[in-house]
């Protein structure tokens, strides 16, 4: 065992324990991680006693294919499908390279992909990848809120596109695009061009009717429904060819090889479960919670703006503010010893010295993308814990300003 | 080494944000200077108290990471007392392993800091007889200090933009 490992373990250990036990914590950081629903969890454990592989002819094994039945079944209702199949992976990350990289694999002939510059990372650098095979990679840009300019796709697509590919709703500013009007905008220049969205963040936040809105594929991942981690999902549209980008054993499907979370798979079915009841009741006590957060800040504290769109064309649960003045990250860690966990675009927390490509794509420049924070609320949030946070931040920003060189403001 | 990327901080990091020493603007200085910039999304200014080629008392002002206000802090007390050839000799790695080690990532916030020790010691000596030991051509500290400023004025949008 390396002395780095055991140091970082010590380092680690520490700072968990330095920070004591705050008067109530709150965690709005589920872009990163999310809360699931207690029934979901309770399902999970539940399912760790189905012991069986799914691919398997005995009754464990049985047992364990109606779990993942189940839970295909309670995906495509929610999403509005009715053919096809949902390949289960282990997160959204997986799921997004299997719809880029599989559906690339399989091609002949075609070889455009056009991604919008805000997609996710696990979108744009497995496309960003795919020049190494002589793939041609365009970025759609955006507007100031995140939209798609859908006259500059409209000039993209011609009969060289293979996929395009938007995410329904930005992970991180909230934005809900149009799908069917994308969808439209490509068919209409290209009938055979792959039409796929990462909906990891649509998912239990926005009604989806993929298969009305032209989708071919579309990406999931379970902690961000609220179920627990450890399941993203693919659902690939009838007809569709895909080839496998893992190889090995075989499980129950043949494009994600490997032992099927079970588990993870069962409390995902649970979280599906209650989202089809309680849709409804869900998106709008985010939405009220959300908006109590971002109308809280924006009145509470100076130098302060929202990114990302606002109202309805924003997710319910999304709020991304930008403090002028003050770094995220040092705020992040600020927060952190208060009790209130959330993200930032800042540089610093993004592990390279650039901040958050999307805020840098809508326009924002680099001091404001490194003064933002995201926080995002769930059906498992309270009007206290909001509080709380208003409570929090405000005192916070105002601490790590006080640190900031006068000169500035 | 894991190829996992860690972010740890030690301890002392985490006690140096909570409760930074020398924290604030220095009416009375006589040398000050600032590294970095708002788009670099790092920026440290130190200032300095100097009496006889001596540090009397420092202080420091930081936007940027909690490993950035504890680097500029330590690097303040390191200083005082200390003559400003001896301040101009520490290093960011010196910096790096009396915090206890930074994270790689973090490595550029100590080398921030000395780059604007450095640049506070040349000022002083702007319109004084400079000693033998001040070297004519910039440290490598001060260059990478002066490169991360220039790649971000070339990056960098308009600064404002839509404010609230």
């Amino acid at each position: 065992m390396g002395k780095d490992l055991l140091e970082q373990l010590e380092k680690v250990k520490s700072l968990v324990r330095a920070h004591g036990g705050p008067r109530r914590e709150v965690y709005l950081d589920l872009e990163n991680s999310g809360l699931a629903f207690e029934e979901a969890l309770a399902a999970l454990q539940e399912a760790y006693r189905i012991y069986g592989n799914p691919s398997i002819t005995h009754r464990p094994g049985w047992r364990a294919l109606e779990v993942i039945l189940e839970a295909e079944v309670g995906l495509m209702d929610l999403i509005g499908v009715s053919d096809g199949e949902i390949i289960f992976t282990h997160n959204g990350t997986e799921a997004n390279n299997l719809a880029i990289m599989g559906f690339a694999k399989a091609s002949r002939g075609r070889r455009k992909i056009l991604v919008s510059q805000i997609e996710h990372l696990s979108i744009k650098f497995p496309a960003e990848r795919l020049q190494e095979n002589g793939f041609k990679l365009v970025e759609i840009p955006v507007d100031e809120e995140g939209f798609v300019d859908l006259d500059y796709l409209a000039g993209q697509v011609d009969g060289n596109t293979l996929m395009v590919s938007v995410a329904a709703v930005n992970h991180e500013i909230g934005t809900i695009q149009d799908l069917k009007a994308i969808a439209e905008v490509v068919r209409d220049k290209s009938p055979e061009a792959v039409i796929h969205t990462d909906a990891c963040d649509a998912l239990g936040r926005i009604p989806l009717d993929l298969e009305k809105a032209g989708v071919d594929m579309a990406s999931f991942s379970g902690h961000k429904a609220f179920a627990p981690k450890g399941v993203g999902a693919l659902y690939i549209r009838e007809g569709i060819k895909i080839d496998p980008i893992l190889h090995g054993q075989l499980s129950s499907q043949r494009l994600w090889p490997g032992a099927e979370d079970v588990p993870a798979i069962a409390g995902f079915a649970k979280a599906l479960e209650i989202l089809r009841r309680s849709f409804d009741e869900c998106r709008y006590k985010m939405r009220r919670l959300r908006d109590l957060l971002i109308n809280g800040l924006l009145g509470n504290i100076d130098g302060v703006m929202l990114n990302g769109p606002k109202g309805d064309r924003r997710a319910p649960d999304n709020a991304n503010m930008s403090f002028l003045y003050c770094e995220g990250e040092a705020l992040t860690v600020e927060l952190s010893l208060r009790g209130v966990y959330v993200s930032s675009g800042s540089a610093c927390t993004s592990r390279t010295l650039e901040p958050s490509h999307v805020l840098l794509a809508i326009g924002r420049p680099y001091e404001i993308a490194h003064g933002s924070i995201l926080m995002k609320v769930s059906p498992m949030h309270e009007e206290e814990d909001i509080k709380y946070a208003l409570e929090q931040i405000p005192e916070a920003v105002s601490r790590i300003r006080s640190i900031s060189p006068k000169v500035m403001m | 080494m894991s190829s996992r990327i860690p972010l740890p901080y030690s301890p002392k990091v985490l006690e140096l944000f909570r409760n930074p020493k020398n924290l604030g603007r220095m009416e009375d200085a006589n040398a000050v200077a600032t590294a970095g910039s708002l788009a670099c999304g790092d920026m440290i200014t130190i200032y300095l108290k100097i009496d006889e080629e001596r540090i009397v008392d420092a202080s420091f002002e930081s936007y940027g990471c909690a490993a950035n206000i504890a680097t500029a802090s330590l690097l303040t007390e390191m200083i005082k007392g200390k003559s400003l050839r001896e301040a101009w000799g520490i290093s960011w790695k010196q910096l790096s392993d009396e915090l206890g080690g930074l994270p790689p990532i973090k490595y550029h916030c100590g080398v921030l800091a000395v780059g604007a020790l450095r640049r506070a010691i040349r000022a002083y000596y702007r319109d004084r007889v400079k000693p033998d030991w001040l070297p004519e051509e910039l440290t490598p500290d001060e260059r990478h200090a002066l490169e991360e400023e220039e790649l971000m004025k070339i990056l960098s949008r308009r600064i404002g933009g839509e404010r609230v």
